[in-house]
């Protein structure tokens, strides 16, 4: 397990490296006139010639990723063109916020999918019914559409719930609350009728074997058959599931953020792209890159928890 | 481009019959009508749309619906139902790009990194995983930084990020064939490579990719319209995502302005999902066949009576069964796989059930624990524990006397342990649980039991996961829960069938044992009569789900008298001493 651990670790390193490579060459490559735009439009040769100078756009671009490279290594990822900021500032302090959302989601695409999941494997019937129907809406249906949909419902007509905007926990605890139960509502909807069907699909893979019938031979209450020996053993793919939701979950919150105006990575990396601003854009591209790295290794250690095959092999 | 959809899908429908089953799935017909229309809209957009989309009107800035604007206007006065006609034929134009994107490079990537294999796989696995590791928005973001704003350009790209999808099957598929025989024959029979991947793996990919498409074509309709709906999208034509973001933005003016777009999205990718589910269906063969009702089970036929050896009766019977029939649903009616069986089993004895595979020992050895595989059921008969009726019982009483009076022991040692848990956890829990004993209680119980039934190092398999175990010890083990709690009834089903010879023997000596020192019945199912002959008293053997001879064991070696009976015994080597006869039935 440790060999694996350390073998993982070092190709998410690599792979870390590799991404910084190629994203930079191609944002890099990709961009034209960028002093022009950051001096704005009304600037004449001088001033754009003096913005080049600052920012060393200048010089060659072999140099200019060089020195970014070794600012990286470092861990310094360098300074906005635009605002000037640090770049590590912004994508932590707005990273803070989406995690929050991701992490929301996924707590509550897992518990309800795996609830589901199970009522399902084990009572069939409607419950059955109406996790397939789920998946198909999760699957179907794009999230900032369900978002809409939730604002309309319980901001705009019930008013249960602010449409709009993002309380800070510190500010206010329950303003907070108010302001993220529905993107992280509207994120778990998309993943949670997958994840439900994963584990109905493989709880009753596992319902299935010798293991079980021998368990209940034994005089096991059922309830304790479903709870204890099948959710652990169909809890494998389930999690292999929720950590590939976690990275779609992602995803969505760029326009889940949108819609909520939540002040998270999404709206930065929106203006980030659009403006050119390739420290920034890198910030964001290595830190959630990173983010998704640690989500699968954590997934591939509990893994092994779950499994005693892969823990101890 | 749009018509490639409809030709796809009839030119691969028609090729696998596929399109006609579909049309009879519930979901199939709905959802390709569906898609039909809105194909047509699509295609004929430019003369289906009542007014140019983009013409303004500052006099009827929010319109509601009237005659002449059907769905009413925007912010600006443009016609809402002729920019959603047109932004259907936008939208399919997107999801197709996606689709024949994903497709070109995962299909191509997939033949090549299948058939040549080694490091092209690894590069392409590490290139998956690149893509992987960051979510597609912010790949798309990136992607749109560097290489321009062309909303083309994104979904050409976004299709080369979900391309993966098509590799791994494709991948999959041609490693499979590759290590089939037929590759060789093929090759030996003067066919070129490609001749072999064509013939071979794309018949064999062609269902997997229909299916992956219709979702790969509504990921791309929705990620366009998440771009559209975050305004990176051309502001000249209309699109269902950047009018679903006008009308959010309108909400409180115009509540409606949200809703059409919204539906017509919803609609298409819904459409496009559940036809994705139904052709799935098809290919897995899982459509709900199921009829509403199923016929009444009824017998068969009635199997001619069982030859039984007279014997005198010695002691009293712990389980007797009468006529039982177990029936399994099958289509709209049943199978049934035991008819008319009765056995006897009495205290102190052991009766051997004999037969070959399938021919329902196990199922009546299942029916007396009552944990018959999902669906199967005691159709008829009775069958009684100790005088007590148990097709009658509900699931909490039997439960009371499975595990504790009647105990089982598998067949197959591996597959009956419980892989995520240590065998002592497992052994001890219904011990814990049912019995109230203590964790200290339960595990001297199991230490004790572990020693008595042979295992040389009792702490240490207790402490031990399932795979660490050999078959044999496994078997020990359950074996020692079965007899726990010293049950009357022991259902042993081919205990020995999948041990080592050596082990056979060891393990039918320590049930023999076991049966001295607790006194309990035992219900042998085996195949083998060196099984029989070793340690059985009585035997009935079964043959197609009936009974066809039962007696006392010398009497059924000595006189048998059903065809059947001969016949196994003609198939065993004769003169044999126990235990090594016990390979001889094996399927």
């Amino acid at each position: 397990m440790r060999n694996f651990l350390v073998r993982r670790i070092l190709s998410g390193i690599v792979m870390l490296a590799t991404l910084a490579v190629v994203g930079y060459a191609l944002l890099r490559l990709g961009t034209s006139d960028i002093a022009q735009k950051i001096a704005g439009q009304s600037a004449g040769p001088a001033q754009v010639a003096l913005v080049e100078e600052k920012l060393g756009l200048d010089r060659p671009m072999l140099v200019q990723f060089g020195d970014w490279f070794g600012a990286l290594l470092t861990g310094d990822l360098g300074r906005s063109w635009f605002s000037g900021q640090l770049v590590s500032d912004t994508v932590l302090s707005r990273m803070s916020v989406t995690v929050t959302l991701a992490i929301g989601s996924v707590l509550l695409t897992a518990v309800f999918g795996v609830l589901l999941g199970a009522l399902a494997a084990t009572r069939r019937g409607w419950i059955d019914r109406a996790v397939q129907v789920l998946a198909v809406i999760g699957q179907a249906v794009p999230g900032f559409l369900l978002a809409v949909a939730l604002v309309l419902v319980f901001a705009v007509q019930l008013d249960w719930f602010p449409a709009t905007g993002y309380e800070r926990f510190a500010d206010s605890p329950v303003g907070w609350l108010r302001s993220v139960t529905l993107p992280i509502v509207a994120l778990a909807l998309g993943s949670l009728g997958g994840v439900a069907q994963q584990v109905r699909g493989s709880m009753l893979d596992v319902l299935g074997r010798d293991h079980v019938r021998t368990l209940r031979s034994r005089g096991l209450p059922e309830h304790r058959v479903v709870y204890r020996y099948v959710l652990r053993n169909a809890a494998g793919p389930a999690l292999s599931v929720l950590g590939l939701q976690f990275v779609i979950i992602l995803s969505a919150a760029v326009v889940v953020e949108q819609v909520f105006s939540i002040p998270g990575l999404g709206p930065v990396a929106l203006t980030s792209t659009t403006q050119g601003d390739v420290p920034l854009v890198m910030g964001i591209v290595l830190v959630t890159g990173a983010m998704v790295i640690v989500v699968n290794l954590v997934v591939d250690v509990l893994q092994g928890v779950i499994n005693p095959k892969v823990r101890l092999s | 481009m749009t018509t490639t959809l409809v030709t796809t899908i009839a030119r691969r429908g028609s090729s696998g019959g596929l399109g006609r089953r579909l049309l009879r799935h519930p979901l199939g017909a709905p959802s390709l009508a569906v898609l039909a229309v809105i194909v047509i809209i699509a295609i004929l957009s430019p003369w289906l749309a009542p007014m140019d989309p983009t013409a303004t009107d500052v006099a009827k800035v929010f319109g509601g619906p009237d005659a002449e604007h059907v769905l009413g206007t925007d912010s600006a006065g443009r016609d809402v139902l002729s920019r959603l006609i047109v932004a259907t034929a936008y939208s399919l134009a997107g999801g197709l790009l996606v689709a024949l994107v994903a497709i070109v490079i995962g299909v191509t990537s997939g033949l090549i990194a299948g058939y040549f294999g080694g490091w092209m796989d690894a590069v392409s696995s590490w290139i998956t995983a690149l893509t992987m590791s960051l979510p597609g928005m912010v790949v798309l973001l990136a992607a749109r930084a560097a290489l321009g704003p062309s909303m083309w350009l994104s979904m050409a790209i976004f299709g080369a990020i979900i391309s993966p999808t098509y590799y791994r099957v494709v991948y999959n598929s041609v490693r499979a064939v590759r290590s089939e025989l037929f590759i060789d024959a093929a090759r030996a029979s003067g066919l070129t490579t490609t001749a072999i991947i064509g013939r071979h793996v794309l018949t064999a990919v062609r269902a997997p990719i229909v299916l992956l498409t219709a979702g790969m074509i509504a990921g791309g309709i929705g990620m366009m319209a998440a771009l559209d709906f975050l305004g990176l999208g051309s502001a000249s034509t209309p699109t269902w995502g950047q009018m679903l973001s006008e009308g959010f933005y309108q909400l409180t003016r115009a509540p409606l302005l949200v809703l059409w777009p919204a539906l017509a999205l919803g609609i298409t990718m819904i459409a496009l999902v559940l036809l994705g589910t139904a052709v799935r269906d098809e290919l897995e063969g899982s459509a709900s066949t199921r009829p509403r009702e199923r016929s009444s089970w009824s017998a068969e036929r009635s199997p001619e009576p069982a030859i039984v050896h007279a014997e005198p009766a010695a002691t009293e019977p712990v389980l007797e069964i009468e006529h039982l029939a177990v029936a399994y649903p099958a289509g709209a009616g049943w199978t049934t796989v035991v008819h008319d069986a009765d056995l006897t089993v009495r205290r102190g004895e052991v009766h051997g059930l004999i037969g070959e595979s399938g021919s329902g020992k196990s199922q009546t050895a299942f029916a007396v624990l009552g944990l018959l595989a999902a669906g199967g059921r005691v159709v008829s008969g009775s069958i009684r524990f100790d005088g007590r009726e148990l097709t009658s019982l509900d699931a909490r009483a039997m439960n009371a006397l499975r595990g504790s009076r009647i105990a089982y022991v598998p067949q197959e040692p591996m597959s009956n342990l419980d892989p995520a848990f240590t065998v002592g956890d497992q052994f001890t829990d219904p011990l814990r649980v049912v019995h109230g004993m203590s964790k200290q209680a339960a595990k001297e119980k199991a230490l004790e039991l572990f020693e008595t039934v042979g295992i040389p190092d009792p702490e240490r398999t207790f402490r031990a996961y399932p795979h660490q175990l050999s078959g044999g010890m496994a078997q020990r083990v359950l074996i020692a829960a079965a007899v726990s709690t010293e049950p009357e009834l022991l259902i042993a089903d081919e205990p020995t069938t999948a041990l080592d010879v050596t082990v056979q023997a060891e393990v039918l000596d320590l049930l023999r044992d076991l049966r001295e020192r607790v006194g309990m019945s035992v219900l042998i199912v085996t195949h083998s009569f060196g099984v029989v002959a070793d340690i059985c008293d009585h035997v009935s053997v079964m043959r197609s789900g009936a009974i066809v001879e039962q007696g006392p064991c010398r009497d059924v070696f000595a006189t048998p008298q059903h065809e059947y009976t001969r016949k196994l015994f003609a198939s065993v080597p004769q003169g044999e001493p126990r235990g090594a006869l016990t390979e001889g039935g094996r399927p």
